[in-house]
């Protein structure tokens, strides 16, 4: 088992230096000059801050400083705000993009379920039409178009009743973060309604289930025990790949909600051409996603031994 | 997802009681994800924003607000945004600041003397940091000593140009010590010029100008205003909250002396966001004490029936030309037939659409001062006339003259922001209809387009000027031939020497003529198409009063506004 | 039941069959019984419809509807569909110097039109000077007069001239007298004004608008030209660049998949079929490839690749999805390869002595066609929505060149004034993600060769 994990941990640091230097190179190649701002520089001042950043230096020896600060786990300082290092700038914005994500993935995970179990047990009927409208609406509009209209809605709502429900955009508090949250899992949540429904339906139609109702055993024990249970288990497997897609895709509702994510941050650091902030983002999310897909492998290899095998 | 054509096997009965069941479970799942809720949010607590008590809280006397961007960090030395001048407004005051009407009042300087060889000022007794010490001559010193230290790398230094030996000390050739100002005592501060500057005053009202004290900004290790507690305030507000990408909360400064300003005990900047509709939701919410419109707004803000008001930033647009060697856009003919194509009215009317954004007619925006009057009324610009058959006339000379056969694809450099994309779409359609040229969009993002500015990667370029002081200057010297941002490197000798008499005469009427003949050669040499000057409209809580929005200093100030008592 | 009437043959003895092996249904192939399936899923068929509609929008739309996607129509900006066209005949537009006219308080100084609406009025009794503002409503209690249009702080001025976005319909203009302090105070005059939509003789012929063009004179009224959808907010027609827009967004929807889907068959058969340490490195790269966070990656490469001057910036947004989305095509493959070399009839046909060219053309890409062909269905809404996606933080193709991503982008601006700039194009994209998304599944279910022992 150990020497497993060793061997997925060697493996994913070769994949953090392959995104390392993928970004490094990516981002040396934009056009374009990040010290350049509205108001010109003299060649004296423009000096001083090549060198404050070093790229004054050639290309290959920046590589060597930037592999070499990294190791460190220092991504340098950030080119816009000039007094703030990029860890401080992740270390403040990534948990609110985390916590984002973690609740997008909760409402996904439980709303899939629940109304893909309920569409599987209402089939062709009424419940079934109604939430099958909605995720279809889920997977065919596009997000941006989501978050905007669900914002104007809300207003619409908060006016309506003459008092505030939810708060529109911001961030802080736990109602802050209903809206945004939900608009974000809704994709995945529509995903997984219709992974839930035809695997629902595929286990309702099985011999054991067939049986365990000639048996006359209780429905809602059937329900809960060979239904419920069974027709879970690809829901899970597929709630890994979508807890990246989900956390690194909140850029839309952070932006829509005026929310102080790192995919906001990362956004505005493209438009800045920030070097550090964009390549210290980049890495980060990077071995974050690594680091998520390794634990869920060695847990995968404790329940699994035939994981382990290959 | 496959139909299943198979009969239902459930029947009703399995299926109420499964549903009931699945029920059940929905309401625990709901129970937990609150719970689980309630625990992320208190883990986050710290990175929220204020949850402001709404817009207008006349409890607390507080209001809340929104910023359009999170200021990189609030040196004054080094700030270039927008963002940070409208904080540092706030929060930090200079030599003279600015009253309601947008005149110059004194500040920590409580009279000055501008002489031919320098200034004098005067400082206050009564203006304090925020720790309770006297704001001294010293700080002043310092501070701008940091600025024209090259090791600073601030943008803003060439500002500094007009006291003795900035130039110089930026360029590394003299030490900071040689710089023309010092401290003759606490409350007396000396500056001498490098050459005659008569609107110094309107210049140390700029942000670059601001004090800051040389034992605190060593104490910060290297972090100097990169946070709350990182800077040392001497403004009607203090900033004791600033979560980054998120808010900010300002309190009323107890050491500030001056009782004309800072009504609002609190104000809570609560949101940080560019987004317009966001920001128009917030408002419609009576979150936000008051939030800009943009064009499509208007008729929902009529319906509403809002007090919908407008200024103007200061900023004009133009396209600007690229002078150098070897471009077609040299060719006067040629600049001539472009600027006899379009007119800037339709622009502005039937493609911008902004009701505050007003069709520019020359290089001075509509609202500079001149001598006693407004340099418009005293020196209007020659009257510009569409006309597309001279255009195309022009056209033909410019094409004999360069000895083409046909013209190539001129290129159209150009920003990303949506107003910028739209003019850059309406000018190729238009160049393309009158004249008959092709134009070729070059949209590209804030620094790659500063980049090609700089090379001359472009034959026209969509740029916008915006004051920094309240000085005709800051437009006029724009275009001689040794200012760096003149991009399109226009060099002429007639241009560079009324920017020689704009820069030093003394006699105020012989300085407006020199401007009114750079406005001249401007539209007559066809240094730069001007576009539009922009405006914004807004509407503010009905509540608050006294809120102003500025074309010259921070864009918004709100150190006059007050909550209305009923 | 009813006797049988042969009895007596009940009891005789059973004859030869000529025929033992009767095939109660006919051989299919696999494909064949694939469209078999296909054409009885009744969703998957309504999508493969859409499909084939959504091309023919795209590819012989342009045909049908010829109006340049470009041509800007300034007469007719933001204009929803089915509104009334019709408009007079006017002289060119002169700037106005001003000039009184006869009347009383707040007046028109000549009729006012689309091109401009010119003011009139007498300085108010207390007046330091005075404010326009324009409004779309009555002016009721709460005293919001609406768009301030213009200031002038003495009495030397009064007249002006409103050009800005006038559309045809009723305004209501207030001029407010000014104190000396330049606040508003609670003199004002009214005027209702009712603008009539104009065009003049040659912008009509330039147009086209009217057969006879010689004959047209200032006066004549003519039906401006035809939007079926409307106009965008440069007043180009709707419906043309829906059709020019389909081509980006298909072309990057379609085209993109298409090429990492080839490349992933490409690379992930040579690493299945050669195996071994090769397959092993191969397929490490394509890891690491699958751990770029994808989006992060989709904008920087965007911006890496840059939009030089006139291009749009379509071909560095394909070059960036293909670069970060084939490994899962090239895993699939290699799966499906490895599977399939242990089967019995590869074993076979080597021993027949087939080559391995042959091996690979006959037998084992066409056993992963079906699969590939799922994955290219379900890798079309994820691309459109990469483009539309991009759009979005304005990092999509560049103007002026449409696609439906960037019109949903604009749309979202006037949302609340001009819906159908939004409705649209976020309707096309809609219909196209679901369509595939439907015509996927459909595909899946025909295709799987566990379903075809069922039924």
């Amino acid at each position: 088992m150990w020497s497993f994990i060793l061997k997925r941990l060697a493996q994913g640091v070769i994949t953090v230096w392959f995104i390392a230097t993928a970004t490094f190179f990516a981002m040396h190649n934009v056009p374009g000059d990040p010290l350049l701002n509205d108001r010109a520089m003299t060649a004296a001042i423009r000096a001083n801050v090549e060198a404050k950043y070093g790229l004054d230096k050639p290309v290959a020896e920046q590589y060597v400083i930037y592999l070499g600060n990294l190791i460190r786990g220092d991504f340098g300082i950030s080119f816009t705000q000039e007094n703030r290092e990029v860890n401080d700038i992740i270390r403040e914005h990534f948990p609110v993009s985390a916590t984002l994500g973690i609740l997008a993935v909760l409402f996904a995970a439980a709303g899939g379920v629940l109304w893909g179990a309920l569409t599987a047990l209402y089939r062709n009927r009424m419940p079934d039409y109604v939430i099958m409208f909605f995720v279809i609406l889920g997977i065919s509009v596009p997000s941006f178009v989501i978050a905007a209209v669900s914002q104007l809605m809300l207003v619409g709502v908060n006016s309506a009743l003459g008092v505030t429900l939810l708060p529109v955009a911001g961030w802080g508090t736990l109602s802050h973060m209903l809206l945004p949250a939900l608009v974000l899992g809704l994709g995945t949540m529509a995903y997984l309604t219709r992974l839930m429904r035809s695997s629902m339906l595929e286990v309702i139609s099985s011999d054991y289930v067939r049986t365990a109702k000639a048996k006359g055993l209780p429905a809602a024990r059937i329900f809960t025990k060979h239904q419920l249970r069974n027709a879970i288990l690809p829901v899970i497997t597929v709630l890994g790949p979508s807890i990246a897609a989900i956390t690194t895709g909140g850029f839309v509702v952070e932006l829509v909600f005026a929310i102080p994510g790192l995919g906001r941050y990362f956004v505005q650091a493209v438009q800045q051409l920030d070097y550090t902030v964009i390549m210290g983002t980049t890495v980060f999310y990077g071995a974050f996603l690594v680091f998520m897909v390794i634990v869920v492998d060695v847990l995968y290899g404790l329940i699994d031994p035939r994981v382990r095998m290959q | 997802m496959s139909e299943t054509a198979k009969p239902v096997l459930s029947d009703d009965h399995f299926t109420r009681s499964a549903g009931k069941q699945l029920g059940l479970y929905a309401l625990a799942a709901l129970g937990v994800l609150g719970g689980l809720m309630a625990l992320l949010s208190f883990a986050v607590g710290g990175t929220g924003g204020g949850a402001g008590g709404g817009a207008i809280d006349s409890d607390n006397n507080s209001i809340t607000i929104t910023l359009r961007q999170e200021p990189p960090q609030l040196d004054s030395g080094r700030s270039t945004d927008a963002a940070s001048f409208s904080v540092l407004g706030h929060v930090m005051e200079g030599l003279l600041s600015y009253d309601r009407a947008g005149q110059l009042i004194p500040g920590v300087a409580e009279r000055w003397e501008i002489r031919e060889d320098g200034a004098t000022f005067w400082l206050r007794d009564n203006a304090l940091w925020s720790d309770g010490k006297p704001v001294t001559a010293d700080d002043f010193v310092f501070a701008w000593r940091r600025v024209v230290d090259p090791e600073t790398g601030s943008q803003y230094a060439f500002i500094t140009y007009p006291i003795k030996n900035a130039e110089a000390i930026t360029n590394g050739d003299l030490p900071i010590q040689t710089l023309g100002v010092s401290a003759a005592s606490d409350r007396q501060l000396e500056v001498t010029f490098e050459q005659a500057t008569p609107y110094f005053d309107k210049l140390v009202a700029f942000i670059t100008f601001l004090p800051a004290r040389e034992d605190f900004f060593q104490s910060t290790n290297g972090r100097y205003a990169a946070d709350a507690d990182m800077l040392l305030y001497n403004g009607p507000y203090l900033l004791t909250d600033w979560v980054h990408g998120a808010s900010m909360r300002w309190t009323k400064n107890p050491y500030y002396w001056n009782d004309e300003k800072g009504f609002l005990d609190e104000i809570n900047v609560a949101y940080i966001t560019t987004d317009v509709n966001a920001k128009l939701n917030l408002f419609k919410d009576a979150q936000i004490a008051d939030t800009d419109l943009v064009a499509p707004m208007l008729p929902e803000a009529m319906e509403r029936r809002w007090h919908i008001d407008r200024f103007m930033d200061g900023t004009v647009f133009f396209l600007e030309f690229n002078h150098r060697e070897g471009r077609i856009t040299k060719n006067k003919n040629f600049r001539r037939a472009m600027q006899l194509a379009q007119d800037p009215s339709e622009l502005v009317y039937k493609v911008l659409k902004e009701a505050a954004y007003i069709p520019a007619e020359s290089l001075f925006p509509s609202w500079i001062q001149g001598a006693g009057d407004l340099f418009r009324k005293q020196h209007p610009p020659t009257k510009h006339q569409m006309d597309i058959e001279k255009a195309r006339e022009h056209l033909e000379l410019a094409r004999i003259e360069l000895g083409l056969d046909a013209w190539p694809p001129i290129v159209l450099l150009t920003g990303d922001t949506p107003v910028s994309t739209l003019s850059a779409e309406y000018y190729q359609e238009l160049f393309k209809r009158n004249l008959g040229l092709e134009v070729r969009i070059d949209l590209q993002t804030f620094k790659q387009r500063l980049a090609k500015m700089t090379s001359g990667e472009f034959d026209l370029v969509l740029s916008g000027w915006g004051p920094d002081y309240d000085d005709a200057l800051t437009f006029g010297d724009l275009f001689s031939s040794w200012n760096l941002n003149n991009r399109g490197r226009y060099d002429s000798a007639e241009m560079d020497g009324y920017v020689r008499i704009a820069q030093s005469e003394l006699d105020p009427v012989k300085r407006m003529q020199a401007f009114a003949e750079i406005q001249r050669l401007s539209y007559e040499d066809i240094v730069v198409l001007p576009m539009y000057e922009r405006g914004w409209s807004f509407v503010v809580d009905p509540r608050l009063d006294g809120l102003i929005r500025r074309t010259v200093g921070p864009e918004v100030d709100y150190t006059y506004a007050s909550i209305k008592r009923e | 039941m009813p006797s049988h009437p042969k009895a007596a043959l009940d009891f005789s003895p059973v004859g030869t069959e000529r025929e033992v092996h009767t095939l109660s249904r006919p051989s299919l192939s696999y494909w064949q019984d694939a469209w078999l399936r296909l054409k009885a899923n009744r969703r998957a068929l309504v999508s493969l419809f859409l499909v084939i509609g959504l091309l023919l929008f795209t590819l012989v739309g342009p045909w049908l509807w010829q109006v340049n996607p470009a041509s800007q129509d300034l007469d007719q900006v933001s204009q929803p569909p089915g509104v009334d066209r019709s408009a007079l005949v006017v002289d060119p537009y002169t700037p106005w110097l001003g000039g009184a006219t006869a009347g009383t308080g707040l007046r028109l100084a000549e009729p006012a039109t689309t091109q401009s609406v010119r003011l009139a009025w007498d300085a108010l009794p207390s007046a330091r000077g005075h404010r326009v503002y324009r409004n779309l409503f009555p002016v009721g209690p709460e005293l919001a007069y609406g768009i301030p249009r213009a200031e002038f702080f003495d009495n030397s001025t009064l007249t002006f001239e409103d050009r800005l976005d006038i559309k045809p319909g009723t305004y209501y203009y207030t001029i407010v007298a000014l104190n000396a302090d330049g606040s508003l105070s609670r003199e004002t005059s009214a005027l209702t004004v009712d603008v009539q939509r104009v065009t003049t003789v040659a912008e009509a012929r330039e147009r086209g608008l009217v057969a006879n063009e010689a004959a047209l004179v200032p006066g004549d009224r003519v039906e401006l030209a035809l939007h079926p959808l409307g106009t965008d907010y440069l007043g180009r027609d709707m419906l043309a660049r829906l059709m020019a827009g389909a081509r980006v967004s298909l072309f990057i929807g379609i085209g993109a998949p298409l090429c990492f889907v080839l490349f992933g068959v490409f690379f992930g058969s040579v690493a299945g079929f050669i195996g071994g340490k090769t397959d092993q490195v191969m397929m490490r790269f394509a890891d690491f490839v699958v751990a770029l966070p994808f989006l992060l990656f989709m904008i920087l490469f965007k911006i890496a690749f840059g939009i030089g001057p006139g291009e749009s910036g379509v071909m560095p947004m394909l070059v960036a999805l293909v670069l970060l989305m084939w490994p899962a095509t090239a895993r699939l493959v290699r799966g499906q390869i490895l599977q399939i070399r242990e089967q019995g009839y590869i074993s076979a046909s080597q021993l027949l002595g087939a080559k391995t060219h042959y091996l690979i053309l006959r037998h084992m890409l066409p056993n992963t066609l079906g699969v590939v062909l799922v994955t290219l269905t379900f890798a079309i809404p994820s691309a459109i929505f990469t483009e539309a996606f991009l759009s979005f933080i304005g990092m999509g193709v560049a103007p002026p060149t449409p696609s439906w991503g960037s019109m949903s982008n604009e749309g979202i601006k006037t949302m609340l004034t001009t819906p159908h700039e939004l409705i649209f194009p976020a309707a096309l994209i809609s219909t196209t993600v679901l369509a595939f998304n439907l015509l996927g599944d459909g595909l899946r279910d025909a295709l799987d060769a566990r379903m075809r022992n069922r039924e």
